[in-house]
């Protein structure tokens, strides 16, 4: 997109008009590299006012533009510091203005915040995402943190292997990934290999190692082999019998994993398999590790997938 | 067995105080975690445990025993770093054996414990494999395993998995924690990854300007934070200014732009300013009531098992996260909704000398 690489085949087009005779300075289009490549010698706004300059506006223009876009940032009290005088996060703002200030309307973000702390990241990427509605612009944004991407993106698209497996809000993408890989990439769940025993109308019986779980039976042949799936945030774990749940075992709790906002339990089912828990209602785990208790979920939560024809272990890898 | 004490460690680097005056107390098969954000000192800190870095003053004894003047490779200490560091002409079999061959150990014992290492680390069937036939996280395991099958029991961490895919990251630290329990070794973590921290680590250890700001558990860390920069650095939080404008026996209220607060006195004067923390997963929503707090809805965002909202309460933004297995619809941008504070959750600081923006800064 950004003019960097040509492509074998295919073709890109912006606006309805096709760009790739058009050289990476002429697309009206503005990478953000994760590294933020600032002019070392550079004050922070004779960086931002670079694009600007080059473009031709006046120096009294370009520098207008420029201390506006810091303002955007939130860096105008650093204006005339060089980059190697601010920090990751500092730098990384500076890198996004020039971007911004460059007049291009496409914005190309690679990786922009993962070169920054973890907690500096979380207020990041809900101020570009403020900056890019702000300004109107376009944006593409690269991230190997599907939290940011859920955070930050109107859609999200998923490539494995030069491929694309998901494109959709990331509502969709969540309640109804594209596959295994999707699932697993995208929010996380615990899987279970079954064969399709008996369907009565929209319910399937599917067993799993000796046990049968409820899912939606939608178009399911009987004895077809299957993947279900169940987020951790739907499975809950309780010593009592718990109300209106249609999936309900025994287990023996393996792992507790404190979380800040939640915890995480894993446990072991008695047929062996495995199935992860996640409790964001409390605050002090309730249980111990070797807890015999009692997981349960709802047909409607199981998510079903055709058996991969590699294996489930193939499907979910990641490289 | 390696029990680690730090006394006193301060490193200056011209007139930068890296480290300033730093004390830690670590007991044998503890796994402790380092968190701060960048330039607090963390990486420095275990550079001098390690030896890499000499303290400009302080002392540091393993097992009860200085270790000043010791070198790197008599340290007894094993080190992971972020960049993996395999030797690439070497299989995976032969990475492990490297440091038992250096230390001339006999060949019979040198490969049982290389193949019990292979075991341990879940790489049996990639013993003849090299370094670049391998993925990162697998990678990293194999360093974990070199460094472990040297047979020290005490090892340094710094970022081990930061250059790790993020879901690749998550599963891997559950086994490194696992390894570290199952041999019995004592660990110091650096991270910059709080989830990571507070998820594996027996102690918390937070770091600010070259200091130790807070140590503990970490369900205190995060429920109890001792200190402001710490409630707001790990995990997010509401952090809400105010005057006591009440105290009733063991209880105070607080008042915050007009909204009032009611929780237990700590020690708070009448009058006093003060900030409350509270985590955005206890701020709870409802519709619209008379009661509570009522706010408008500016900001909807699903976070998969969490929708996170920003919430306008009279010109304060409070933010709340609820779980979306929780409510079936959940709220829309202009709505307005009803606010409760869970009281258990709340802390109470004093308002900092500084100000607040400075207290919790983090570049």
């Amino acid at each position: 997109m950004a003019g960097l690489l040509v492509p074998g085949e295919g073709s890109i087009y912006f606006d309805e008009n096709p760009v790739s005779t058009i050289g990476a300075q002429n697309r009206n289009a503005v990478y953000v590299p994760q590294r933020y490549a600032l002019f070392p010698h550079l004050t922070v706004l004779q960086n931002v006012a670079f694009g600007p300059l080059a473009r031709g506006k006046p120096a009294s223009d370009a520098l207008e533009i420029a201390s506006k876009t810091l303002d955007l940032v939130r860096l105008s009290s650093r204006a005339q510091a060089l980059p190697n005088e601010l920090s990751g996060g500092m730098q990384q703002r500076v890198a996004l203005a020039r971007g911004l200030a460059s007049g291009a309307k496409l914005l190309l973000l690679d990786e922009p915040l993962s070169a920054i702390d973890a907690r500096l990241r979380l207020d990041l990427r809900h101020k570009i995402r403020d900056i890019v509605k702000q300004s109107g612009l376009t944006a593409i944004h690269v991230t190997h943190d599907q939290d940011e991407a859920m955070s930050v993106g109107d859609e999200i698209l998923i490539l494995k292997n030069g491929r694309i497996q998901d494109f959709g809000p990331p509502h969709r993408v969540y309640r109804k990934p594209a596959g295994i890989f999707v699932t697993n990439q995208f929010g996380g769940a615990s899987f279970f290999e079954g064969i399709v025993d008996n369907t009565v109308g929209e319910t399937a019986f599917v067993s799993v190692r000796e046990l049968v779980i409820q899912a939606p039976s939608r178009m399911l042949t009987l004895t077809s082999s299957v993947i279900l799936a169940v987020r951790k945030e739907r499975v809950r774990i309780s010593t009592d019998q718990p109300p209106e749940m249609d999936n309900v075992f025994k287990g023996e709790v393996r792992n507790i994993r404190f979380l800040g906002n939640s915890n995480e339990y894993v446990v072991r089912l008695w047929n062996g398999d495995a199935i992860a828990s996640r409790n964001f209602a409390e605050s002090e785990s309730e249980f111990k590790v070797g807890d015999e208790v009692l997981v349960s979920f709802r047909e409607g939560d199981v998510m079903v997938f055709e058996y991969p024809p590699q294996g489930l272990s193939k499907e979910l890898e990641i490289s | 067995m390696p029990k680690l004490d730090i006394i006193g460690v301060s490193k200056i680097y011209g007139n930068i105080h890296a480290l300033n005056e730093v004390s830690l107390h670590v007991e044998d098969k503890q796994y402790v975690c380092v968190i701060g954000p960048s330039g607090c000192g963390k990486s420095t800190l275990i550079r001098c445990i390690s030896g890499i870095e000499q303290p400009s003053s302080g002392e540091i004894y393993v097992d009860g025993k200085s270790v000043k003047g010791t070198l790197i490779e008599d340290r007894q200490i094993g080190y992971v770093f972020q960049d993996i560091a395999l030797f690439p002409h070497l299989t995976v079999h032969d990475n492990l054996a490297y440091g038992l061959a250096v230390r001339q150990t006999p060949n019979k014992e040198m490969r049982t414990v290389t193949n019990e290492m292979l075991g341990l680390i879940n790489m049996r069937d990639r013993s003849r494999s090299y370094p670049n036939e391998l993925s990162g996280g697998a990678q990293q395991k194999v360093a974990v395993g070199r460094a472990i099958a040297t047979g020290v029991h005490l090892f340094l961490l710094d970022e081990p998995l930061g250059a790790l895919d993020a879901i690749v990251r998550a599963e891997l630290r559950y086994e490194l924690r696992k390894l570290a329990s199952d041999l019995g070794l004592t660990v110091i973590h650096v991270t910059h990854d709080q989830e990571e921290a507070l998820s594996i680590a027996d102690r918390v250890v937070i770091m600010k300007n070259g200091r130790i700001v807070e140590v503990g558990k970490p369900t205190e860390i995060y429920h109890h934070p001792k200190t402001l920069f710490t409630a707001n650095f790990v995990g997010e939080t509401n952090l809400l200014e105010g005057t006591v404008s009440k105290i009733e026996s063991t209880r105070c209220t607080v008042d915050i732009s007009g909204h009032r607060v009611s929780l237990a006195n700590q020690n708070k004067k009448m009058g006093q300013r003060v900030v409350i923390s509270i985590r955005p997963e206890s701020v709870l929503l409802t519709p619209h009531t008379e009661e509570g707090w009522v706010g408008r809805i500016m900001q909807v965002t699903f976070l998969g098992s969490l929708n996170r909202y920003v919430i306008d309460v009279g010109g304060i933004d409070v933010v709340s996260e609820v779980s979306t297995t929780e409510y079936s619809t959940g709220f829309r941008v202009g709505e307005s909704a009803s606010l409760f504070l869970k009281e258990a959750n709340m802390t109470l600081f004093d308002y900092p000398e500084e100000g607040l923006e400075k207290e919790v800064r983090l570049e």
